[in-house]
């Protein structure tokens, strides 16, 4: 995975993280053409769109648009599910998680995706592992 | 709704909610940012927990896309925090807000590593976090151990260890050094035992980058997997939290058949059956269901192992099964898995003999062309491309034309690339290929390049049966309202070339299609309006008997263009209209073009090129990689379904035979005097090497322009060359500030330091080499404050070198510089050196430039100190020629004997002074390395004090070849300007014999 980005239909951005060095301004470049990519795109099509020399696989929840980069020859439906396996958490950690949870929560956002992603690779597949392991850290504060 | 816990930073949020306008909230924002900076700026007031709000915020500012440039200190200092909550807001926003390439991270390796190695259980998972997220070099080649130690340890938790897997993967990808194959992959294979399925995806996803690049290292692995798959596809103890929708974790399966798919082959028979039966499982076991997470599960599987057998080469039964499933899915409304079936269809074409099978499903693949969804679309588009052959070559053209009306914006570049492409690959006939092109530049002429007009004007030169035909279709499309620009250059062209073989048709006298194409002059850019003004003045004078009124409508125009804006058109018209009025005798000049030399397509090299780098390629990839390369190399018949090539293929005829040195009078009288035009000049070495822009007249571009003289047989007067640039763009006028031969010619001797540069780039190497291997580091610093973009980094590398280097970002923001590294092997003795192709674009400015890389021998050279006796007992055993030549040089820069010593010294040739008792004479020794070992390799020189000009030079080797080059090399480095070839007709003995990028380039210097 070379970034995950979470937007919002308007485009802002509610979590983005990259695991390839990028600048800033590349950065800001990146989110306004995926966000330009999926956001017309009917519900109906594919989840699979090519972006540059890589592909963003991404899936939308109500207003919210989940957007993995990857490479081409990377396989899209495990990755698509991934991403729903990440909403699974989410959800179940903020019981019923809508975009303002995200909003107003989004350090604990970051540490989810840090245990659920690492490196640009799945960390960790076990939804119940993950909540745990959040409940353990949430008891160090 | 839970609130954040922090009050400041949810007041915060909700004010930027609140805000109306995007100008408010920069408003809220600045504010907020200046706040924020004040506060820091008087660090000694803040607690940390203000501190740990404050970085949040930041955060959260940067998410919206606003710039952060300060505060970077103040958030990696809390990395150095000693409570949980400090480090942890430390770690996390660092990883967000900072690169591998910002210094602030070394500041904190040290902590960092102290968390690694501590005891703290939550600080070792915070570090290794954060180094797997944007871990560098540095923290590559300082953290690697103490991660692999976590790795392997027993005593940490599994949580630790899945860290330290992804951290250590992110690390080797960095720096693959840092992993030693001979004590890892031991580890690797006990760690495939793991119980932990956490553990297990993150080991797995380690593995795959390692087998990546060393499938034999870890060949002991392959067992492991496959029983894992096993175990994972038959649901033996896995816990239930690992099932995804009642499938056993389909991330591990994905990943283990995704390394499997790095073995070359699976050579155990044992374990081969044990992974078929796994695989046979998987193609009949996965059904259509209801639920679309798991439908989606099921497939990715599905489709990963159908990738695994296509690497298996399997046997055929199993192929077609895969065959039949894709051919399913092409069928199939649900989107997802029909792009996917496209997708896997086009890669099966390209390992498996597979193309009849899928031929049958052209009408669903068609069909899925016109989807209204561009993913599909592009698949589709693909897979049409990679299966077409000649026996469907007519049908999909002719489809893509039809579709090319319609298609939308995002696609038709593509579109008409890939139609022009197969059509010249696969076209049954000439006329059926500028038929076709000369359509699509009718209906999509903006993507139409100049790459592929220029090669239906190679073909229509090359092939005198195919002019007239060309003409008349050039001159009826003339005669469509809203004519493309595009369509205005090639018809102009080959009207002016080649209208007079239509004069007796209706409606093409010399005057009708003069009008015809003069119709078309005022609204053309000006450099078509340079090329009509060619054409016309060859209408003009191939027009038999000589027609008066056309030449005073063609004098007219001409006369109007005497004071026109451009110089190139003016020059044009003003000698056109003396040359027109010499009468006759002018005719040979303004004679047809001569034929081209053949090339490689320059359209076919740029689709190879246009292909981005994965993380790891894949074995397969690479094997499809070469096959792509193959395709174009090979005869198109046989490399596509095997067809015998039908006689009239797009092959061009023999080149012209290179013209004789033009200097004698007589030329005319010359059996070629029908070249008279155009190939009186020394063949220029470009001519071979293809992909020069103006493909179709690099050659005679280089030359300078033509100026009007009366006699056809001086040789600067080449009228023929008007044309010729037209046609070239007039680039590069951006120009290197100092010499590139110079800067050459230092880092021959040196290791670091400027290859190149201009007033917007600066190209610096550095070189580090170890025995035949190097490293090499290309820097690319944008010196301007605007971003370079385009860049484009090829390495035509010498046939003795092997290198690679990574993928290069086709944009340089300003003032930053891009690192590539690029790996050099040296695997036999030659002269020759890499060279780098690079350009870039700087405000719509095309630039490129070749640059020849100091890989010389030198580099490889190591001095060997010899004593008296060995030197004279290896002398003795090396007889003679071809492993001991000797040659008297001539042409010697004078120079004492003692610098001579240095010289050597300095190419690492390392002299043993004294040995040689004779003070005239040199002896030295050299040990040259390649991947086939060492050769020590000895030097003897006499000179000759009375004559500085000349010297002997003896050399000897165990090795025929790297004495031969040795010699040479030396040669090269003694005799007079040895590295700026003197532009002399014949090129100097050095270069004779050379046949690499750098002899080429050698030789236009």
């Amino acid at each position: 995975i070379r970034f995950i980005l979470l937007q919002n239909r308007q485009g802002k951005t509610r979590l983005a993280k990259y695991y390839i060095p990028l600048e800033d301004s590349e950065k800001h470049k990146l989110e306004f053409e995926v966000h330009r990519l999926v956001v017309n795109r009917d519900p109906k099509f594919t989840n699979f769109v090519e972006f540059r020399t890589h592909k963003v696989i991404y899936r939308r929840y109500a207003g919210l648009f989940f957007s993995l980069c990857v490479d081409i020859t990377d396989n899209e439906l495990v990755y698509l599910e991934s991403i729903h396996l990440f909403v699974e958490i989410l959800d179940h950690f903020f019981s019923n998680v809508c975009e303002l949870d995200l909003v107003f929560n989004f350090q604990k956002v970051y540490l989810i995706l840090d245990e659920f992603i690492l490196a640009g690779e799945l960390q960790e597949t076990s939804k119940k592992a993950i909540i745990e392991r959040m409940g353990e850290l949430e008891r160090q504060e | 709704m839970a609130l954040s816990g922090m009050r400041g930073l949810s007041v915060f949020i909700s004010d930027v909610r609140n805000c109306q306008n995007k100008e408010q909230e920069r408003v809220r924002v600045d504010k907020e940012l200046a706040n924020i900076r004040t506060r820091f700026k008087n660090q000694r007031g803040l607690t940390p927990y203000e501190k740990k709000k404050y970085v949040w915020k930041m955060l959260y500012i940067y998410m919206l896309g606003y710039d952060v440039d300060f505060g970077h200190m103040e958030t990696v200092a809390l990395i150095s925090a000693p409570k949980y909550a400090e480090k942890q807001v430390g770690y996390i926003v660092t990883s967000c807000l900072l690169n591998e390439n910002h210094d602030f991270l070394r500041l904190v390796i040290n902590t960092v590593r102290n968390d690694i190695i501590g005891r703290n259980e939550t600080f070792q998972c915070l570090a290794l976090t954060m180094v797997g997220n944007v871990g560098g070099r540095e923290f590559s080649e300082s953290l690697a151990p103490d991660v692999q130690k976590l790795l392997v340890s027993n005593t940490c938790r599994p949580l630790v260890r899945k860290k330290a897997a992804l951290c250590l993967l992110r690390l080797y990808r960095k720096n693959p050094d840092v992993v030693n194959v001979e004590g890892w992959s031991q580890q690797m294979v006990q760690l495939l035992d793991e119980r932990d399925l956490g553990v297990l995806t993150a080991v797995m996803s380690l593995l795959v980058a390692l087998v990546a690049s060393n499938p034999d290292g870890y060949w002991s692995c392959l067992p492991k997997c496959v029983h894992i798959l096993e175990r994972l596809t038959r649901n033996q103890d896995i816990l239930q939290e690992y099932t995804y929708y009642g499938i056993p974790s389909p991330w591990l399966q994905v990943k283990t058949m995704r390394v499997l798919q790095y073995f070359p082959v699976v050579e155990d028979p044992n374990v081969r059956r044990g992974l078929f039966d796994v695989l046979q499982r998987i193609l009949v076991g996965t059904d259509v269901v209801k639920n679309v997470n798991k439908n989606n599960a099921s497939h990715a599987v599905l489709f990963e192992a159908i990738a695994l057998v296509m690497h298996l080469d399997a046997d055929k039964e199993m192929m077609s099964q895969c065959v039949a499933l894709l051919g399913k899915f092409v069928a199939v409304r649900e989107p997802n898995i029909r792009y996917l079936g496209l997708e896997n269809m086009t890669r099966m074409l390209l390992v498996a003999d597979v193309n009849e099978s899928i031929k049958k499903h052209q009408a669903h693949i068609i069909s899925s062309l016109k989807d209204p969804d561009i993913s599909i679309r592009r698949r589709s588009l693909d897979l049409l491309y990679g299966m077409c052959d000649i026996s469907n070559a007519k049908d999909i053209v002719e489809e893509l034309l039809q579709y090319l009306t319609t298609a939308d914006f995002g696609i038709r570049e593509e579109l008409a690339l890939k139609a022009a492409i197969l059509a010249e690959k696969f076209a049954p006939n000439l006329a059926w290929y500028v038929e076709v092109i000369l359509q699509l530049i009718e209906k999509a002429g903006d993507f139409v390049s100049d790459d592929i007009w220029y090669r239906v004007v190679q073909f229509v030169t090359n092939n005198d049966d195919l002019q007239a035909f060309a003409a008349a279709k050039a001159r009826d499309y003339l005669d469509k309202p809203a004519v493309h620009e595009t369509m205005v250059k090639v018809a102009g062209y080959l009207l002016g070339e080649y209208s007079h073989l239509l004069a007796r048709r209706p409606g093409c006298s010399p005057k009708e299609v003069f009008h015809i194409i003069h119709d078309k002059f005022p609204t053309v850019t000006t450099p078509t309006k340079a090329l009509l003004l060619s054409a016309y003045v060859k209408i003009l004078m191939h027009s038999q008997p000589p027609d008066q009124e056309l030449q005073a409508q063609v004098d007219e125009v001409f006369k109007r263009c005497e004071s026109f804006i451009d110089a190139e058109v003016q020059q044009r018209a003003v000698e056109y209209i003396i040359l027109s009025h010499k009468g006759p005798s002018m005719v040979d000049i303004m004679a047809e073009m001569p034929k081209f030399p053949e090339r490689q397509s320059a359209l076919i090299k740029r689709a190879e090129d246009a292909e981005g780098e994965p993380t790891e390629m894949s074995a397969t990839k690479l094997r499809q990689r070469q096959n792509s390369m193959a395709l174009v190399v090979a005869d198109p018949g046989s490399a596509n379904g095997g067809l015998p090539p039908p006689s009239e293929q797009l092959a061009l005829p023999e080149p012209p035979p290179p013209a004789p040195e033009p200097a004698a009078p007589a030329a005319p009288a010359a059996p070629q005097s029908a070249y008279a035009n155009g190939t009186n000049k020394a063949p220029a070495p470009a001519s071979t090497n293809g992909d020069l822009l103006g493909d179709l007249l690099a050659p005679l571009a280089l030359e300078a322009p033509p100026i009007s003289t009366p006699s056809p047989l001086t040789q600067s007067a080449d009228p023929g060359e008007p044309l010729a640039l037209a046609l070239y763009d007039q680039q590069n006028q951006i120009k290197p500030i100092g010499s590139i031969e110079d800067w050459f010619r230092a880092l021959s001797l040196k290791d670091s330091g400027v290859l190149y540069e201009d007033p917007y780039i600066q190209i610096g190497i550095k070189s580090e080499w170890r025995e035949a291997q190097a490293k090499m580091v290309l820097f690319l610093g944008n010196k301007h404050t605007v971003p370079l973009v385009n860049i484009r980094v090829l390495i035509l590398p010498a046939p003795h070198l092997k290198m690679q280097f990574s993928r290069v970002p086709d944009t340089i923001p300003p003032r930053a510089q891009v690192q590539v590294p690029v790996e050099v092997t040296c695997l036999s003795a030659s002269r020759e050196t890499a060279v780098l192709d690079f350009s870039y674009t700087i405000s719509t400015l095309p630039v490129n430039v070749k640059l020849r890389l100091p890989t010389l021998m030198n580099k490889i050279f190591q001095a060997a100190p010899v004593s008296a006796s060995d030197f004279v007992a290896h002398w003795r055993a090396i007889a003679g020629p071809p492993t001991k030549l000797q040659e008297v040089v001539r042409g010697v820069r004078p120079m004492p004997v003692s610098d001579m010593g240095d010289l050597f010294n300095s190419l690492h040739i390392g002299v043993a002074p004294g040995l040689d008792p004779n003070v005239n004479n040199i002896v030295a020794a050299t040990t040259f390395f390649s991947q086939a070992g060492a050769t020590l390799c000895l030097v003897r020189v006499e000179t000759d004090p009375s004559d500085r000009t000349q010297m002997r030079l003896t050399v000897a080797s165990q090795d025929p070849n790297v004495t031969y080059e040795v010699k040479e090399f030396i040669k090269e480095q003694v005799i007079d300007i040895p590295f700026a070839r003197t532009p002399a007709p014949t090129p100097s003995p050095a270069v004779m014999g050379l046949t690499g990028p750098a002899a080429v380039l050698a030789g236009l210097i």
